[in-house]
């Protein structure tokens, strides 16, 4: 990524993961976030990815289904009993 | 969903050697539902993949006192499920669909690129539609919404799938899940990013 250029809103929707998960370098992180301050759109954009990440985590997990439990208990006890 | 620190692991090791059946059977409904997605992508059924799922927690049972927390617990876990999985998918004759869907279909940006200016105008790639703020954030964990966001999981990619739910529905961290799935950081980044701006596509309908 060059450092001479600003960059794009279309550019800044594709990083957020990567800002997100520390994985740009810190002259690109910077890069970023002076582009989400300054940017409506972009500053709207990344609160609603935060708010979809914060939303999924709200979704319950699958339960065990309740005979691979009993079976994986079951071989669990045999396996301590020998 | 129960952290796993490096103590309270040393601790679950122990209680599974010494047969504690209530340690055993927390991590079991902590771990098994990531377990059976990733298992999933290997065979053919849901309920081969129980059966993958079941000579795995037999593995780690087998295999709990050579342990020796080179890696995490969780990890080695997922390591022993994998190789489980593929054999059996093998076994079935299943060419492992796995690289393919490692890099999934080829699929768009994150936005659609309408929604930006292009290259003739004054400020290409920059937003002609930009998004409109959410109003009654509130919404957003509604029993309704959760099911919206359940069902556009349920529609994505499997490997998408399968990403998004360990990562921001159950919280592994990204390591966990490059090694349960055996994939680069950079494919884990991008297969998340896609599933997570899919799901930000559909809340925006919703919300707007």
């Amino acid at each position: 990524m060059r450092l001479d250029r600003e960059l794009t809103c279309a550019e800044v929707v594709e990083l957020i993961t990567s800002y997100l998960d520390r994985r740009l370098r810190a002259a690109d992180a910077e890069r970023f976030e002076e582009h989400v301050a300054f940017c409506d759109g972009c500053s709207t954009y990344f609160e609603q990815m935060r708010a979809t990440i914060a939303a999924t985590g709200h979704v319950r997990n699958d339960d065990v289904p309740a005979e691979l439990r009993d079976r994986l208990l079951a071989t669990f006890r045999e396996l301590n009993s020998t | 969903m129960a952290e796993l620190t490096a103590a309270g692991e040393q601790g679950l090791v122990e209680a599974l050697r010494r047969g504690d059946e209530a340690a055993f059977a927390s991590l079991v409904e902590e771990l098994t539902p990531s377990m059976l997605r990733v298992a999933r992508l290997y065979v053919a059924s849901r309920a081969v993949a129980e059966e993958v799922v079941q000579e795995a927690w037999v593995g780690v049972l087998r295999g709990i006192d050579r342990f020796e927390a080179r890696s995490s617990l969780k990890t080695w876990i997922f390591r022993i499920l994998t190789n489980t999985a593929k054999t059996r998918g093998a076994r079935e004759g299943r060419s492992v669909p796995f690289s393919s869907l490692g890099g999934d279909e080829p699929d768009g940006p994150a936005v659609d690129p309408d929604r930006f200016l292009g290259a003739d105008s004054r400020f290409p790639g920059h937003w002609a539609a930009p998004p409109r703020p959410w109003e009654g954030g509130e919404r957003l964990v509604a029993q309704e919404t959760l099911e919206l966001i359940e069902l556009e999981i349920a529609k994505l990619p499997p490997m998408q799938a399968v990403v998004i739910t360990m990562r921001d529905v159950e919280g592994f961290d990204s390591d966990e899940v490059c090694n349960a799935l055996d994939i680069s950081e950079t494919n884990q980044r991008v297969l998340l990013h896609r599933a997570r701006s899919k799901v930000r596509r559909a809340l925006e309908e919703y919300m707007g």
